[in-house]
């Protein structure tokens, strides 16, 4: 029973694909918003539905701000809900920097839209249970766990 | 004292956007106009004030599921977000007075 357990909650349940456009403001939040109305037909509980949806969110701004494009691809699995945001761009220089509360590199113009406040890697962070970056000059992946528990 | 959204509108707020979620509930008040700022500490069901008015602050209500926006000021919302409102039914209302003024009246109303 154990086994069986075990085995399918590694099954992927559900799996969602999207690209996302580097500086494209105007459908930003999309992937987000999309997660959240699949977790919610789901019925999974509300603070996994708030935390994974507010963890999706920053890494999909984060590539719309700081790089040239990339993609995102969220797995549900029976136990847990698996982000991967990968992008091409500048990648991030120094990752325990970029992870600090108020660093941010964002250009003027788009803190004056409210970004750049250095906030969300720390919120990725914060909500996930885990979370893994991998970044060079090519480009950065992000992967973000959130248990059910 | 819990107040409905819709109960804002007899006070001095104009309600422009999102007319089919003014019956969701408001139980604090939030303001903040960094958008990563209030993803991290808005508490659910908060009625939030930001002189932010482009289509992002309609993603991040929804998200840390925010109760209503309200833009003070009379700052005019951007068309874009008056759209991406109506249809996730994110209330929005504009007030003319300064954030200040709008949160006192908030808490008048909820005391
Ligand atoms: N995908 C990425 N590609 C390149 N650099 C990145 C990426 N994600 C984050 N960074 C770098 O890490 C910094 C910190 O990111 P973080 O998300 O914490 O803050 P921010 O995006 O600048 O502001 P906020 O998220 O609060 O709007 C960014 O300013 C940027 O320099
Ligand atoms: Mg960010």
């Amino acid at each position: 029973m154990g086994l069986l357990v075990e085995v399918v909650n590694e099954m992927v349940l559900y799996s969602l694909d999207f690209d996302v456009k580097a500086r494209d403001f105007d459908s930003a939040g999309e992937v987000s918003s999309n997660l959240r109305s699949v977790l919610k037909q789901l019925s999974l509980n509300p603070d996994v539905v708030r935390r994974s949806c507010i963890a999706c969110y920053e890494a999909e701004m984060n590539i719309i701000i700081h790089s040239y494009g990339g993609h995102m691809e969220i797995e549900i699995f029976g136990d847990k809900i698996r982000i991967t945001a990968e992008d091409t761009g500048p990648g991030i220089e120094d990752i325990e920097l970029a992870m600090k509360e108020g660093y941010s590199t964002a250009p003027e113009e788009i803190r004056e839209m409210g970004f750049g406040a250095g906030m969300g890697l720390p919120n990725m962070k914060e909500n996930s249970d885990f979370m893994d970056i991998k970044s060079s000059k090519n480009g950065t992946t992000v992967v973000m766990e959130i248990l059910f528990k | 004292m819990r107040i409905k959204v819709v109960e804002l509108v007899e006070k001095g707020f104009r309600l422009v956007a999102g007319d089919n979620g003014i019956d969701k509930e408001i139980e604090g008040v939030y303001i903040c106009d960094l958008l990563s700022w209030v993803m991290a500490h808005a508490k659910a069901k908060s009625a939030w004030i930001t002189i932010q008015t482009h289509v992002n602050i309609v993603a991040v209500a929804l998200l840390a599921e925010i109760s209503c926006i309200i833009i003070p000021e009379d700052a005019k919302l951007d068309e874009e977000a008056k759209k991406k409102a109506d249809e996730e039914g994110i209330p929005i209302l504009s007030f003319t007075g300064t954030s200040y003024e709008a949160a006192i009246t908030l808490y008048e109303m909820m005391k």
